[in-house]
């Protein structure tokens, strides 16, 4: 008929109550159970023997005299970081958060329309949705490593390239996230904005933000958490950050230097993450 | 007001929800709507502001036919009619005022209101609003704090910040208590009153529709099988209407000890 907006179609978008009740398990239904059980167990332990032989895992190799001797050496002289090294890499340092914020603040901003239009109870139109969510997926199954080493082939070597590549990967994770938390808000507010007379965009500003925002605030913080993570890596693929110099010195076998980097790193993701989950708990 | 010619309304999946429905509601008119669960009062009252779309007919609301209207035309008539929902329908996050001040949007355009920006006149549009059912002194309370009679008086005043024509109700009371049920009811009867707002209310307390109607309807099976003023719905009419004698739970009188002396 008319495309209008009903709220049949919004009501489709909630989120489907968990299943209520069980039938009572007779004798049969436990007998089955205890065949599926079986079954995970024999196909879960299938697939972890395939892995183990993938890899060519050798779990002696863990304890040969070889690798304890590394690991012995390698040990030693982390435990004796070289402090004053910490002097050149805070800049770096700051980079790194610095990456890790633009990326998320970009990519979330760009998701936010996305996640609008991937959600059916917001856009009922399976035309917009659809292909909406299948660029979201395709983003996503890119990796952020890999997105860097893309970007740093193209736009060289440096913290631009690794930003861009946290705002693809930021971008992604928002995008998915919210538009799950916008399909399971109360559809009753937006039923109402639609009886009083108020366009789509109307729609989301009163119905649909003022319920999802928080959510949408709580999921960007944990993607800069993710993000921080990340960035200290980028710089192993040639975009920026910290990760370059642990690269670095990590090659040059400077395992003092090293293990500065990382304490700090520790410091600052930590720090990091104690600050967003706590303005996270306050959020929802 | 409001004129239902031959109004079919038929689900994609088959079931009919309203069987050739003609009706004409005068200005004024404060309309209760009875039947059985099921009987099509929602689907009559959604039908009015087109939240559901119906299947042949045409229904005209202040002569402008809803039926025929599309996008922005739909939204004129909309924003004429205020609904007020069993489930109040409120974002319960925001503030009172910010939920009554919703009901404003169809003045304004998109660009004016996409930063949730209202002039003055608004504000006191809506606190005005909040005066006639009384809660004004609560419009900067988030809506989640109030209780469900209150929140019912904020989504009445949500639709009278619409300065509608028409108020449609769905169940208002059905989830408050026997004491709130009067309150909001009589707020109800008094908009309909003093500000000549045509009124269409869902319910299914039969002593409450005697009380409060000036003109009673009653649907089975998404036809009208009565249609008159309160004096003509006696008891034997209202089983007519069931298809079968009245029980007590239809009977708010009834229900208001068991509401009120358990805790
Ligand atoms: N979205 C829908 N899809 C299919 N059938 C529906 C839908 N909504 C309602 N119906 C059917 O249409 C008929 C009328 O429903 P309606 O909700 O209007 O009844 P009602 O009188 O409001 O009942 P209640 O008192 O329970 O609210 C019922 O048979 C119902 O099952
Ligand atoms: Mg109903």
């Amino acid at each position: 008929m008319t495309p209008a907006p009903t709220p049949e179609a919004a009501a489709s978008g909630a989120p489907t109550p968990p299943p209520s009740k069980k039938p009572a398990p007779t004798i049969d239904s436990k007998g089955l159970q205890r065949y599926k059980m079986l079954a995970t167990w024999i196909i879960f332990i299938g697939v972890l023997v395939v892995c183990f032989v993938g890899v060519d895992a050798d779990f002696m190799a863990l304890f040969s005299d070889g690798a304890r001797q590394n690991m012995g050496r390698i040990l030693g002289e982390m435990m004796r970081p070289d402090w004053s090294y910490a002097s050149h890499i805070w800049k770096p340092m700051v980079e790194t958060v610095q990456i890790a914020i633009a990326g998320t603040i970009i990519g979330a901003v760009l998701a936010v329309p996305v996640a609008l239009l991937c959600a059916v109870n917001i856009m009922p139109k399976k035309i917009v949705s659809i292909p909406a969510r299948m660029v979201l997926n395709l983003v996503r199954t890119v990796p952020d490593l890999l997105f860097a080493a893309i970007f740093v082939a193209v736009f060289g070597i440096g913290a631009f390239a690794g930003m861009l590549a946290l705002v693809f990967f930021s971008f992604g994770l928002v995008a998915k996230l919210t538009y799950e938390a916008i399909e399971a808000i109360d559809p009753g507010p937006l039923e109402a904005m639609t009886a009083s007379g108020a366009n789509k965009i109307q729609l989301i500003v009163f119905g649909v933000i003022p319920q999802a925002l928080p959510y949408f605030f709580s999921y960007v913080l944990y993607t800069f958490e993710v993000n921080v993570r990340a960035a200290a890596v980028l710089g192993f693929v040639g975009a920026g950050g910290i990760g370059l110099h642990l690269d670095q010195q990590l090659n040059s076998l400077r395992y003092d230097r090293a293990s500065t980097i990382i304490v700090i790193t520790l410091v600052i993701v930590l720090l990091i993450d104690y600050a967003s989950t706590y303005l996270r708990r306050k959020l929802l | 007001m409001i004129e239902f010619k031959n109004v079919v309304k038929q689900y994609p999946n088959g079931t009919i929800g309203l069987n050739n429905i003609n009706l004409n509601i005068k200005e004024g008119e404060f309309v209760v709507i009875v039947g059985l669960s099921g009987a099509g009062k929602s689907t009559l009252l959604r039908s009015i502001n087109r939240l559901h779309d119906i299947s042949s007919g045409e229904i005209l609301v202040d002569g402008k036919s809803i039926t025929r209207a599309n996008g922005k035309q739909l939204r004129r008539i909309r924003r004429d009619i205020g609904m007020i929902f069993q489930s109040f329908n409120l974002v319960k996050r925001a503030t009172v005022l910010r939920n009554v001040l919703s009901g404003r949007v169809g003045y304004h355009s998109t660009f004016s209101t996409m930063f949730g920006y209202f002039p003055k006149e608004d504000h006191d549009i809506a606190l005005d609003a909040l005066t006639r059912v009384n809660i004004r002194e609560k419009a900067y309370i988030r809506a989640d704090q109030l209780s469900g009679g209150q929140q019912q008086r904020v989504s009445i005043a949500r639709a009278l910040a619409q300065k509608p024509k028409v108020i449609l109700a769905d169940e208002p009371v059905a989830s408050l208590d026997p004491l709130t049920t009067r309150q909001v009811m009589d707020d109800l009867q008094r908009i309909n009153r003093e500000l000549k707002i045509t009124t269409i209310v869902n319910l299914h307390f039969i002593d409450l529709a005697r009380e409060y109607a000036t003109r009673i309807i009653g649907l089975r099976a998404g036809e009208v099988v009565f249609d008159g003023p309160v004096s003509e719905a006696t008891d034997a009419k209202f089983s007519e209407i069931y298809g079968r004698p009245i029980n007590e739970d239809e009977l708010l009188a009834a229900d208001a000890p068991k509401g009120g002396v358990t805790v």
